[in-house]
């Protein structure tokens, strides 16, 4: 009796000088959201946890998503990982194939015994962390999709309507820089919006086995004609300065911010920065619609990233992970990070809340890319992608489309070496799940 | 009867060296001997399931036509890198050892960038040369050069060059005017007295005095160039574009840290660390030869 006493009142003494709040119970978050979103991050983080007085998320930036991913692993394999780790869309397989190391969201909301209804959540947003049976494998929290940006003055000074088709950039590039404009359009993070995304909004397969859902002994098969055509098609509007290449990821958006290019295709996530640095009025519109290829679009894919809970720590604290995933999905948290970041909400909930408080109403157009993801009910072309080793296999896409605006190839061989390089990684991937 | 001389063996020498051995062992022996058992293997990025398969990394490695491109990419960066940040520094120590007024000043200036971690120069040069907001495109379209080196491997591979040896001159003006310091002052006289002018006194006299120093700095810019570039070249090009600036020790990287192919890196590792064991051995039992002390 008495040693039980001493231990106890030493476990608690323990407690207490490790953290003032007695009782209360840590649960750690690494994510990648620096600068402006890193803020609403601790914002997210400090609200919950003022909500409730059980447990504490610890926000804590671990630097850009692949540095986020790999310090996780790093911290799985010396066993001092965080409960919830944010990791970008590509690295879903991976992270998958690890079943080990995750612990699947819903299956932790189920022990938990937090209510949750994955119906609230939007289609093509959960869609892409699903397993082939339908389980939610991680939490989607910011999740965006490429659209069209254009500069409205530009496009109105040179008499150019905004555009729908290829055929309409085309020309409305033409008509940008016959009015003094560099150049006529520009887009980022190539592999996602020119491949990935444009396969999905015309309904083509990128891979096959379902874009790989359906199994890990999948192949590429986005090296068909149609996205050549498409590909040649911008290489050759280079020429006279219709299109410019302007690098990897975002690094090109200071081309439209600059004013130097009419028009720009990425993220919608980047509605802030645009915001923030343009010194013209902007829109967003939709994709523009190949009709060579298809009558009418599909749907895009979502890029950004889920939260994964990460096995290996106590269930008090699973408990607080299920409690903040709960907040976090809440409408109102939603709607507030989706009108201040661009993310799309994740809950049908969220996007009717920002529909009532009438924000797309004062800001046209920023609900561009949850329309264009909830055009249609997913097909097996249009539901995602999940590739194993995808961080690499999109540095191999870069480096063959580099190839091609450099002119030391053509989109056609651009493509094959990068289907061809990429199914080697795929089959190197197969052989460590197994 | 004759007497051998016993000293008592002391443990004081081993005790002195200890400390040197073990930093040895734990940062450099076990770290190598890691990498080399990792290389062995594939492995899954968490480590749950690893397969072990002799030299099969290797043999997809010299199969593979995207990793061998970057040996001659390598050894074209690296000698430009040495050659480049070694031949500024020397002129400019050349400069620096004559100044008389404010000599510190200038010193303390030249000897800021090796302060700049190499992310920072990079990061610095990147905003310099942005094909958009950088002073520098801007100038050279002035003269006619069209600068966007995300589509021109060429450009990039000298950004990066600049780069990198920019980081490097100030390490090497250091060493260099070290040297310079420490030649007697009556040689250089005398050559001047016998009719020597600047130039002539530092390619006869300078020049040969200091080649020591120069061929410390060879080897150690040339390890540098290696092994500590990737800093750099992850903030400038990530290797492209068209892998037009992927080097030995980015790939390295870049399969690890990035793409978590944990054996593939390791492998790539174990290979460059081969090379630069017998660049090493080449230099000091061929170029040292070359050296007066």
């Amino acid at each position: 009796m008495t040693f039980n006493f001493t231990s106890t009142a030493f476990a608690a003494a323990l407690t207490m000088v490790a953290s003032t709040a007695y009782a209360q119970v840590e649960v750690q978050w690494w994510h990648a959201m620096g600068g402006a979103n890193g803020e609403r991050v601790n914002k997210i983080a400090a609200d919950f946890n003022a909500t409730q007085s059980d447990y504490k998320v610890v926000p804590t930036y671990k630097g850009n998503y692949t540095e986020t991913m790999t310090a996780a692993i790093a911290a799985f394999r010396a066993n001092e990982q965080p409960q919830i780790v944010q990791v970008f869309e590509v690295g879903t397989a991976t992270m998958m194939a690890a079943k080990g190391a995750i612990y699947p969201i819903e299956q932790l909301m189920k022990d938990a015994g937090e209510p949750f209804d994955k119906s609230d959540y939007l289609p093509a947003v959960i869609s892409y962390y699903q397993t082939p049976e339908g389980e939610l494998l991680s939490m989607p929290f910011n999740s965006s999709t490429p659209v069209l940006w254009y500069n409205k003055d530009a496009l109105d000074a040179a008499g150019a309507e905004v555009p729908t088709t290829w055929a309409d950039v085309k020309s409305a590039s033409q008509k940008l820089v016959d009015n003094g404009m560099k150049c006529g359009f520009s887009f980022g993070w190539q592999s996602w919006v020119m491949i990935e995304n444009y396969s999905s909004w015309h309904n083509m397969e990128i891979g096959t086995k379902e874009n790989g859902f359906a199994g890990f002994d999948t192949e590429l098969t986005f090296n068909n004609a149609k996205v050549a055509a498409r590909l040649d098609d911008i290489a050759s509007m280079q020429e006279g300065g219709l299109f410019q290449y302007g690098g990897r990821r975002g690094d090109s958006l200071p081309l439209f911010t600059t004013g130097e290019c009419g028009m720009w295709m990425n993220s919608s996530a980047y509605y802030g920065s645009i915001k923030k640095q343009a010194e013209f009025n902007f829109g967003q519109t939709m994709l523009p619609l190949d009709t060579d290829v298809a009558s009418a679009p599909q749907n895009s894919i979502i890029g950004g990233a889920t939260l994964w809970a990460l096995s290996g720590g106590s269930d008090e604290q699973y408990k607080g992970v299920a409690k903040f995933m709960t907040y976090l999905s809440s409408p109102e948290v939603q709607a507030w990070w989706h009108q201040e970041t661009g993310y799309v909400p994740i809950t049908t909930a969220a996007y009717e809340l920002s529909k009532e408080q009438g924000f797309y109403d004062s800001n046209p157009g920023t609900d561009t890319a949850i329309i264009q993801l909830s055009l249609n009910t997913p097909t097996p072309n249009s539901r995602g992608l999940r590739f194993g080793n995808f961080v690499q296999i999109r540095d191999v896409i870069n480096e063959e489309m580099e190839a091609l605006w450099g002119g030391s190839k053509n989109a056609t061989q651009a493509l094959d070496d990068a289907a061809s390089r990429g199914n080697t990684l795929l089959r190197k991937f197969e052989r460590t799940v197994k | 009867m004759l007497k051998r001389v016993h000293f008592p063996s002391s443990p004081l020498p081993y005790l002195l060296v200890a400390p040197q051995i073990i930093v040895t062992l734990v940062f450099f022996m076990w770290p190598a001997s890691q990498a080399l058992y990792q290389s062995l293997l594939i492995e899954d990025a968490f480590g749950l399931s690893s397969e072990f398969v002799w030299f099969e990394n290797f043999a997809a490695l010299l199969d593979d036509e995207q990793y061998l491109s970057t040996f001659g990419r390598t050894a074209v960066f690296s000698s430009l890198v040495a050659f480049l940040s070694m031949s500024v520094a020397l002129i400019l120590a050349g400069f620096a050892d004559r100044v008389v007024k404010g000599a510190t000043m200038y010193r303390t200036l030249l000897i800021w960038p090796y302060a700049v971690a190499p992310v920072l120069a990079g990061a610095l040069w990147v905003f310099m040369f942005n094909p958009t907001l950088g002073i520098f495109p801007y100038f050279l379209e002035m003269v006619g050069i069209k600068w966007n080196h995300y589509l021109n491997g060429r450009q990039a591979m000298g950004l990066v060059i600049g780069a990198a040896a920019w980081k490097q001159v100030a390490y090497n003006f250091l060493f260099y005017l070290a040297a310079m310091q420490s030649i007697p002052r009556s040689i250089i006289e005398a050559a001047a007295i016998d009719g020597a002018g600047p130039v002539k006194r530092f390619l006869t006299q300078t020049l040969p005095l200091i080649s020591p120093t120069t061929f410390f700095l060879i080897v150690i810019n040339v390890v540098y160039a290696f092994f500590e570039t990737f800093g750099i070249i992850h903030v400038v090009t990530q290797g492209g574009p068209a892998n037009a600036t992927t080097i030995l020790v980015y790939k390295v990287f870049n399969d690890g840290f990035v793409g978590l192919d944990l054996g593939g890196s390791a492998a790539q590792s174990v290979i460059l660390m081969v090379i630069v064991i017998v660049m090493t051995v080449v230099q000091f039992r061929y170029v040292e030869k070359k050296v007066e002390y």
